[in-house]
């Protein structure tokens, strides 16, 4: 699987959502996105990809877009 | 005025001079955008005979009696756009209050505990052992205080660990694997007063454990009514913390869930402090009149962040006391309190002590 596909996979499992509904999503814009979705989903980023999120990057995850661009800041190619 | 512009300023570095005129023109904007938008609050206004160009100071803004956020459902948002509803603590047979956020008040609230806490444990995220079960999170619609306190906390944490079972019992097993783990680097032990002190402190003693927790920063919030019940001090609560398990920096906070985000911390000398995102009046129980400071009251408390409700000016049920302004010897400006506990006859609410 690619890193982009494995990101994918994090937002479908997580929000029960199909590929096509992940460009633009936000954080808080869904039930499932809330504060509890968000820091599982947080961490399972974090097990993915083998890195450690800064408190501030964990707040400015707020979009499916903007946490690709943090991913690239810790080196992750997606 | 924009409030994500003051996320970006130090949270105790503004004098209270200054921070009073940033409040004033903001809260009376706040005020009268919730007459707007919340009926019930526009009528609560006119009930109160509140004439905003005689407001000249804080104290002259009306305040709504915490009891009302029980009573009636207030939110200046329409429905749809109520992102989630926190529910607060109170024990069977008490009536709960809901407040109800939109997306943007449910931000804010994240961001300015971020600064805050910032400012005692730095910006790293810590592992974190939650004094409490894994159960406390189970309805996400509607969160308990206890369950919204650990969550909104455990944002800022790295691991987590529950160190009680569902049926509030001490899993030694996950404490020990906690403090090995991480017993070279710091650590945050969260939960709350009576929590800590009954199912960590006592708990353990009891099970003949002890755990080396020297690395460890203790937070803990909830209220102090169990721990009165059982005549122990904030000075007996610390002393044992430390010489159970050498923990010497404990740091107390006040919040209520009426006002989440906007704690206020308890310093290394003892005080808890009011941020540049809230503030707090104190008031005579006669005549609601401002105490002058080392007086208790009557604790009334203040958040430019209450937009999606209008719970920007709320009188507590809580006493409390001013102990100064802007000369703690922490450094941090503003006003500095203590909480003297519910005002009598007052519903037993606070997190911790909701737990019978």
């Amino acid at each position: 699987m690619t890193n982009a596909e494995k990101y994918d996979t994090l937002f479908m499992t997580n929000f029960k959502l199909t590929k096509d509904q992940l460009p633009g999503l936000k954080y808080r814009a869904i039930p499932l996105w809330d504060s509890m979705g968000h820091m599982t989903l947080m961490e399972e980023v974090e097990d993915t990809f083998d890195i450690s999120i800064d408190t501030p990057d964990v707040l400015s995850f707020s979009s499916y877009e903007k946490g690709m661009e943090i991913l690239r800041k810790y080196g992750v190619s997606i | 005025m924009d409030y994500t512009e003051w996320l970006a300023c130090p949270p105790y570095g503004w004098t209270q001079t200054e921070k009073e005129g940033r409040y004033l023109p903001y809260f009376k904007e706040l005020t009268a955008y919730h007459r707007q938008h919340c009926p019930a609050y526009g009528r609560a206004l006119r009930a109160f005979s509140y004439n905003e160009a005689a407001a000249v100071t804080l104290s002259q803004l009306p305040m709504l009696p915490i009891t009302l956020f029980k009573l009636l459902p207030l939110k200046s948002i329409p429905d749809k756009a109520v992102f989630k509803t926190l529910v607060s603590s109170g024990t069977t047979g008490q009536s709960v209050s809901r407040i109800f956020l939109d997306a943007a008040t449910a931000q804010y609230q994240q961001l300015t505990l971020y600064a805050i806490l910032k400012d005692y444990f730095g910006s790293q995220r810590l592992p974190m052992l939650i004094i409490d079960s894994p159960s406390i999170l189970t309805d996400r619609r509607r969160f308990n205080a206890r369950g919204a306190a650990i969550l909104g906390f455990s944002m800022f944490a790295k691991k987590k660990y529950y160190a009680l079972t569902d049926t509030l019992e001490l899993n030694i097993e996950t404490v020990r694997t906690f403090a090995e783990t991480y017993k070279n680097q710091p650590v945050l032990i969260f939960g709350f007063t009576f929590m800590i002190w009954k199912y960590l402190c006592q708990a353990a003693e009891g099970k003949k454990e002890n755990f080396d927790f020297s690395n460890a920063f203790v937070l803990h919030g909830g209220g102090w009514k169990k721990m009165q019940d059982q005549a122990v001090s904030a000075a007996a609560y610390k002393d044992r913390l430390k010489n159970q398990f050498n923990i010497s920096r404990v740091h107390n906070y006040y919040g209520m869930t009426e006002q989440t985000g906007c704690i206020y911390m308890e310093c290394e000398y003892g005080h808890l402090h009011a941020s540049i995102f809230s503030d707090i009046l104190v008031r005579q129980p006669s005549d609601f009149s401002v105490c002058p400071p080392g007086q208790s009251g009557i604790l009334q408390v203040l958040s430019p962040m209450a937009v999606s409700y209008p719970g920007h000016s709320i009188l507590t049920e809580d006493m409390g006391t001013l102990l100064g302004t802007d000369d703690c010897p922490c450094g941090r400006k503003g006003n500095y309190f203590r909480v003297d506990g519910r005002i009598p006859q007052a519903e037993i609410r606070g997190c911790s002590d909701t737990h019978v």
